[in-house]
């Protein structure tokens, strides 16, 4: 069963078992802009939750994407770098940023569900 | 997800003396006469030199950028300083505060220089015209938005006998791209005759307007002065015409970056000699032979025994963007420079940067590094424009 869990800084995690799949929301994907670049961590890279695990670069700015929850990373995703705006197109399919292994499934919890998150967006576009 | 570099919330395009985060109200914020199209156009606006401005529309950066290079886009440049210097024999005195060639300005040319400093660094760029009527004793100027009080205070110091009328009652639109002219056409003829650097009165749908043909996109294109309460409805107008689409901050960073031109707080400041900018082509010979500018024993110098950095052109190897203040090195890893403005270019469809490096490295062809968090990046020193200018140099 997977299940689909969002940060406040807007990247997506899909959990299924032991591993997941990290990404940006739609909502950052349309904040950011045409993108035109993408740099995903190799396999093999431990991340810590809320440290930084990738960089997404639109025409006008440059941002970090965190690491949801802490663990290793098994594959980037190889088709960002030459089709960027993969991520403007299906920002939560094709557009996926890694997968990862998770080390410490307890830090799930303090991640928001589907309506936590569209309660979210509520908020900060009001 | 977070913005780490080139973020328009934290004032991508502001120079850096003024570039602080945004912590003042939204309400704090100067309007353009446009503020009420813009937002029904749907842009999203930011903070811009102290004026709520739009930094895209719908469309975004990527399309609007691609759509002014092949068709017509319409900026809002209302921000900007509009204003008359008069003054007796003006062109002249002016000459003492800038490096440009004025006095031979023919009635109704347009020409780009520099304010500089004691130390021959830029206060600012701007462009000086001749009226059309020829009057020796007034010329048109506009100037950067964010460096409006510090050049009218400059110009009232170095100019003192001169009076300073601001045209803050006046909006400013850019329509830019290789169908401005016949957009401009279908209003006033006349305007796809006018030389490249040159201005005349013009009517847009019974209004009165005064157009230049310049712009900071590297397009042929047209700026375009009018009253305030015209503004709106010119611009409605405008875009309402099925090959011009609104344009905002974003795209005019890009196409303004592909074409090599600088932007001032980024690519230049007040440490910065025109020689050292890559200006030299704006000073002119009059000028150099007789000097009689602030700076004048820098400038000089440097012209004749070479700057000790200049701007240059860089062209990541790889598919990364370096931004502004990223470290450039020498491959061994010493630093020789940095990046001033940098991004991706939509119609160059690559990284593009520029920024200035040590002379002795700044020879096109030049293999360097960039440095983008902690990694080198590959680059070559290259000419500029990344994408080549097309100015309107006459019928053919």
């Amino acid at each position: 069963m997977t299940d689909t869990r969002y940060t406040k800084e807007h990247e997506w995690i899909r959990v299924d078992g032991e591993s997941a799949t990290v990404g940006i929301t739609d909502y950052a994907q349309s904040q950011l802009g045409d993108i035109v670049f993408v740099e995903v961590p190799d396999a093999g890279k431990a991340i810590s939750k809320g440290g930084e695990a990738a960089v997404v670069e639109s025409v006008k700015a440059a941002s970090e994407v965190y690491a949801p929850v802490s663990g290793t990373v098994t594959e980037g995703n190889a088709g960002l770098g030459d089709a960027p705006d993969t991520v403007n197109s299906d920002p939560t399919g094709d557009g996926w940023f890694f997968k990862m292994t998770l080390s410490d499934a307890a830090e799930l919890e303090g991640l928001m569900d589907q309506a936590a998150y569209d309660a979210y967006l509520k908020e900060i576009d009001a | 997800m977070k913005a780490v570099a080139g973020d328009d919330s934290v004032c991508v395009f502001e120079p850096r003396e003024v570039c602080v985060p945004d912590t003042a109200a939204l309400d704090d914020l100067l309007t353009t006469p446009l503020d009420a199209l813009h937002r029904e156009l749907g842009a999203k606006m930011v903070p811009f030199a102290g004026y709520s401005m739009p930094v895209q529309y719908p469309l975004g950066v990527l399309k609007e950028h691609l759509h002014t290079r092949s068709a017509a886009g319409l900026f809002d440049v209302s921000h900007m300083g509009q204003a008359d210097l008069v003054g007796e024999n003006i062109a002249a005195a002016l000459e003492g505060l800038v490096p440009g060639e004025l006095q031979a300005l023919k009635p109704g040319r347009i020409r780009y220089t520099q304010l500089l400093n004691d130390d021959g660094g830029i206060i600012d760029d701007l462009m000086v015209a001749r009226p059309i009527d020829g009057d020796p004793n007034r010329v048109h100027l506009v100037v950067n938005a964010a460096c409006k009080d510090k050049d009218y205070a400059v110009l009232k110091a170095g100019l003192p006998d001169a009076a300073l009328q601001r045209k803050d009652d006046h909006a400013l639109l850019a329509l830019q791209g290789p169908q401005a002219s016949e957009v401009l056409a279908l209003f006033d003829a006349g305007c796809t005759t006018m030389p490249f650097m040159s201005l005349r009165p013009a009517t847009i749908n019974g209004v009165e307007v005064v157009v230049s043909r310049c712009g900071y996109t590297g397009e042929d294109g047209f700026e375009i002065s009018v009253s305030a309460a015209d503004a709106d409805g010119v611009a409605r107008t405008l875009i309402d015409q099925p090959n011009v689409e609104p344009i905002g901050l974003g795209a005019r960073d890009s196409l303004r970056l592909e074409s090599g031109l600088c932007l001032y707080g980024h690519d230049m400041d007040d440490e910065t000699s025109p020689i050292e900018a890559d200006l030299t082509w704006s000073i002119g010979k009059r000028r150099r032979a007789e000097g009689g500018f602030p700076g004048e024993a820098r400038i000089l110098k440097e012209l004749h025994e070479g700057p000790s950095r200049l701007r240059v052109g860089l062209k990541p190897v790889g598919r990364a963007p370096a931004r502004e203040g990223a470290v450039i090195e020498v491959p061994d890893g010493a630093a020789v420079g940095v990046v001033t403005s940098g991004g991706f270019g939509p119609t160059a469809e690559r990284p593009i940067a520029m920024g200035y490096v040590a002379t002795e490295h700044a020879k096109p062809g030049t293999r360097l590094h960039l440095i983008v968090r902690g990694k080198a990046l590959e680059a070559d020193v290259v000419d500029m424009p990344f994408v080549p200018q097309r100015y309107y140099r006459g019928s053919k």
